[in-house]
């Protein structure tokens, strides 16, 4: 079943034309600009992305002993602007972070998503399964009573989705814009009138871990297209 | 919609702007076509305009114009313009073709602020015009329907 | 200001073929207000212009209701192979360009 019109879809299948593909550009020359009091490039240390990062956008989020706990792909690379490149941190949703993490995301195109929930991630994960179960805001609904139980059933004229995290970071059509993953959970918080957590925080992260696991093995086409 | 305003408000968001469901009704382009054609009327054949029957968001629906030319130097499309009678500033793009374009063809993605009538104005070499319209229904409105969140 | 072209790998001499174009630009609508309830103001990428060496093939005027990241495709004939040139401007002087090879087999 699809959950997006054929229009979105085709925008998402055409290579050239699909907008998150500016986003993945500007990473990759972004990779190759040197950065922070270092003065390093990505590609100084992790050489060329496309060999470096294939894979490893499917494996996250993932447990980082550099900074003792779970984290997305965001929260990694700017692990490695501060720590390595000791530069600043890049905001949350600004341009050169969405393009990193589209470019990283992107590598890992045509690959299952293959997250771990062992070891130090478990705690993590059985809080995100938690979160996606649970009631909350003014609407008092968990995720799981539209993306379990009601998806593919119509609700203010759209398809409910299952809620995968595949194809993310990804182009919303309705933000004109490429949009983290935590943007658009944040925005699903929203959606049941709850309060949003911040970007970065140990929930959000907690329900991508969950969400992803969930979403084992089905095939990234990051950066998609969204309405 | 009203109810998203009101708990919008009950939570203090101000991302949902006021003006967000105001309802734009389709203006009367003929003075802006006219400003295009001199006055000249623009036969209603030859132009096809290919739209989505729905469109899921308005802030992006493809468009695809074909006219019917044999683009040669003494017969050819100049110019394709755009309208979109519901949007606050109608005109949206203008095209400049020549003889040696080959076809008169453009692809693009325009922004749509609700359900309404697109035309599409042709200028032919010789100063004569030819227009067509396409039908779309729009769910979320660009321009008005807003949310940052 | 980013850009992508693409143009056939081969084209035949005198025969059509379609140059497709996208432009990393938000165009603002000037009608979007921020979480403040501030108006945005407008910021659109206004005039492109394609060229195969000197020879324009293409002009366009954009107004707001061209989408965010805009693309268009259209059409061009080609006699010889050469350089095909794309240059814009928005409202505020920023420009882009990108080029491409066409191959005229």
């Amino acid at each position: 079943m699809e959950f997006q019109s054929a229009d979105v879809r085709a925008m998402q299948a055409d290579e050239f034309g699909n907008p998150g593909m500016l986003w993945v550009e500007r990473g990759a020359a972004l990779w190759k600009a040197p950065r922070g009091a270092a003065n390093a490039s990505c590609e100084s240390c992790h050489g060329d992305g496309a060999r470096s990062m294939k894979g490893v956008a499917a494996r996250y989020p993932a447990y980082d002993a550099s900074l003792g706990r779970v984290a997305g792909v965001e929260q990694r690379i700017n692990a490695c602007v501060v720590q390595k490149q000791r530069g600043d941190a890049l905001p949350w949703e600004s341009q050169d972070l969405l393009a990193l993490t589209a470019y990283v995301a992107h590598q890992s195109r045509g690959m299952p998503l293959a997250p771990r929930i062992d070891g130090a991630a478990s705690a993590a994960y059985e809080r995100g399964r938690t979160i996606y179960f649970e009631r909350q805001g003014q609407l008092n609904l968990a995720c799981a009573q539209c993306h379990d139980a009601n998806w593919g059933r119509t609700l203010l004229a759209e398809k409910v989705s299952q809620g995968q995290p595949v194809d993310w970071p990804a182009y919303r059509v309705e933000w004109q814009s490429l949009a983290s993953l935590e943007r658009r959970l944040r925005a699903c918080y929203f959606g049941v009138r709850a309060e949003q957590p911040a970007f970065g925080s140990e929930d959000l992260v907690a329900l991508q871990l969950y969400l992803s696991k969930r979403a084992q093995g089905l095939v990234s086409n990051a950066p998609g297209v969204r309405r | 919609m009203k109810r998203r305003r009101f708990l919008a408000a009950g939570i203090a968001l101000a991302g949902l702007p006021a003006a967000a469901q105001r309802f734009q009704p389709p203006q009367d382009i003929t003075p802006l076509l006219m400003k295009i054609t001199g006055g000249v009327a623009a036969e209603k054949r030859g132009v096809e305009v290919v739209l989505p029957q729905i469109a899921e968001n308005g802030n992006s629906v493809p468009l695809r114009v074909k006219v019917d030319s044999p683009m040669t130097a003494d017969d050819h499309v100049k110019a394709i313009h755009v309208f979109a009678e519901r949007n606050p500033r109608p005109l949206v793009a203008s095209f400049h073709l020549g003889p040696r374009s080959g076809r008169a063809e453009i692809s693009t993605r325009i922004r749509l602020a609700g359900t309404q009538t697109v035309t599409v104005l042709a200028e032919l070499s010789g100063g004569r015009f030819v227009m067509g319209p396409a039908y779309v229904l729009v769910t979320a409105a660009a321009c008005l329907d807003e949310s940052l969140l | 200001m980013l850009g992508r072209v693409q143009v056939p790998p081969t084209v035949k001499r005198g025969e059509p073929f379609e140059v497709r174009l996208l432009v990393q630009h938000p165009m603002e609508t000037g009608f979007r207000r921020d979480l403040d309830g501030q108006a945005i103001p407008i910021n659109i990428v206004d005039k492109l212009s394609a060229r195969i060496g000197d020879r324009e093939i293409f002009r366009a005027e954009f107004g707001s209701g061209m989408a965010a990241n805009p693309y268009v495709a259209f059409y061009a004939t080609a006699e010889a192979s050469g350089e095909l040139v794309v240059e814009w401007s928005d409202d505020r002087g920023a420009t882009g360009r990108v080029a491409t090879t066409v191959n005229v087999a």
